[in-house]
């Protein structure tokens, strides 16, 4: 019964402690880096899956820093921060959806009646990405969205044409979502088929919907359209609403306009 | 090595934990709508199983048995979240799609009951086939009905298209029900009966 003595009980317990967390930090400190790169490259894959940036071949880092350009935005008035301004929570390399909102400096929280995306608070600044094309103009904005669907919270990012109307692609990169039902948000074709949708009108509104069904391509609203996804009311209507929301004033509204009246002001 | 033979191969049908033990039950739900994450937590499971039945079996003779649960799950969790740090890092795809469940292996009754029920009267060699071999039974019941679940379920293996689905053109409408956990109840249901039927002295008695 030597074993069960006050003091060999203590002594058992804080060697085996001592060599499990040897062995666990050792584990978490040792494979951090490779966990940081992974998660940076699965962000520079999403950005350039919604900018339709292909990297058959290439390295997505290279083509990341020659094509794409990360801009800081106030959302409420729509401003691009200056580069000097950066901080360690705005600058992009560092940029991070949820620790962001988690500090109230730097989110504000949205009013229940306005928060159709389910998400509480929102960040007063954003991370948005140009995609430039062959003379290092303009082609596309990639901007990040996120918002509730059924189980989960989804982020994504929607790519809109340089004409500030049109939708040039959309991707989710974390979500939980039902594989098969809701997870469709996933599938290529329903996420091509919001390619060439016209999301703005002329007057910054937003007019694109998801259905619950399919689009009825004789429909004369049909370009704004997208068909539902089946067996995933509720997802839908998740995206549906994230949608509208990061569009809406209460989202990317101020920056659109200001980009739409920059861009007028050019052609004169 | 007929008896390291026995042990390793008696958990994959005569003793098989989910099958006649019906342990490990809830994970073998959750993981298991596609072939790919059940694989990562099959290979999980195993690599846990094997080393705390070992670890444990290793320090069995010095353990008080007034905190041998205690020292049990210290041992299962460190392993879980190495397990965990391991697929974070290695296969970052997966793991997003495991998410919690690779952490819920340390509540995972097989993992306790093989460290608790014959690593502490076993010496390490043995614990550790013994280990990998539950392991492998859990597994060959994840791998089954991952199979079916994603075939039926989405028309895919791997990801990779089998089966074409009407949404994508094809003429299969995918059973939408196999995708949802309960089917996994229904799945792990026959293969209970199947091996009872093969082996009827499984049958417990009324």
């Amino acid at each position: 019964m030597s074993h069960d003595s006050t003091k060999k009980t203590i002594t058992v317990a804080l060697g085996v402690c001592l060599v499990c967390s040897v062995l666990v930090s050792s584990a978490a400190v040792g494979l951090n880096s490779i966990q940081t790169a992974n998660k940076k490259l699965d962000k520079i894959k999403n950005i350039l899956a919604a900018g339709d940036l292909k990297s058959e071949g290439q390295n997505p880092e290279t083509i990341y820093k020659e094509k794409v350009k990360p801009i800081v935005i106030e959302v409420k008035s729509g401003d691009v921060l200056p580069e000097s301004k950066y901080d360690e929570f705005t600058k992009p390399e560092s940029f991070d959806i949820k620790s962001i909102v988690q500090n109230p400096d730097y989110s504000t929280a949205i009013a229940a009646d306005q928060d159709i995306a389910g998400i509480k608070k929102k960040p007063n600044y954003m991370v948005i990405y140009e995609i430039l094309g062959k003379e290092n103009e303009v082609e596309k904005f990639i901007l990040p969205i996120y918002g509730k669907g059924l189980w989960s919270t989804l982020y994504g990012f929607l790519a809109l044409d340089k004409d500030l109307q049109t939708v040039k692609g959309i991707t989710f990169y974390e979500h939980g979502e039902t594989p098969g039902l809701g997870g469709e948000v996933d599938n290529p074709k329903w996420k091509a088929s919001w390619n060439g949708k016209q999301a703005i009108d002329e007057n910054g509104q937003v007019v694109i919907e998801i259905l619950k069904g399919i689009v009825d391509p004789t429909n004369p609203n049909a370009n704004r359209q997208i068909d539902g996804l089946s067996g995933s009311t509720l997802t839908t209507r998740g995206v549906d609403h994230l949608v509208k929301y990061w569009l809406s004033e209460q989202g990317y509204g101020p920056f659109l306009a200001k980009m739409k009246k920059d861009g007028a002001d050019e052609k004169i | 090595m007929k008896k390291y033979k026995d042990v390793l191969l008696d958990p994959l049908f005569n003793n098989n934990p989910i099958a006649l033990q019906i342990l490990g039950i809830c994970s073998a739900l959750a993981v298991t709508s596609k072939l790919e994450t059940a694989v990562v937590m099959s290979l999980a499971v195993i690599l846990v199983t094997g080393f705390s039945s070992y670890s444990v079996s290793l320090i069995r003779n010095y353990i008080p048995s007034s905190i041998r649960i205690l020292v049990e799950m210290t041992i299962i969790a460190s392993l879980v979240i190495i397990a965990d740090q391991l697929i974070k890092a290695y296969a970052y795809d997966v793991s997003k799609q495991l998410s919690v469940y690779v952490g819920l292996i340390i509540t995972n009754c097989i993992v306790m009951g093989r460290t608790e029920g014959y690593a502490l009267q076993n010496p390490p060699v043995a614990s550790f086939i013994d280990g990998i071999g539950n392991g492998l039974g859990y597994s060959f019941i994840l791998l089954v009905v991952g199979f079916i679940r994603e075939l039926f379920g989405a028309g895919k293996l791997f990801g990779i298209s089998i089966i074409p689905l009407t949404t994508d053109g094809g003429w299969y409408v995918s059973n939408g029900l196999l995708l949802l956990p309960a089917s996994a109840f229904f799945l792990i249901g026959f293969i209970i009966w199947a091996v009872r039927t093969w082996k009827p002295n499984q049958v417990e008695e009324d």
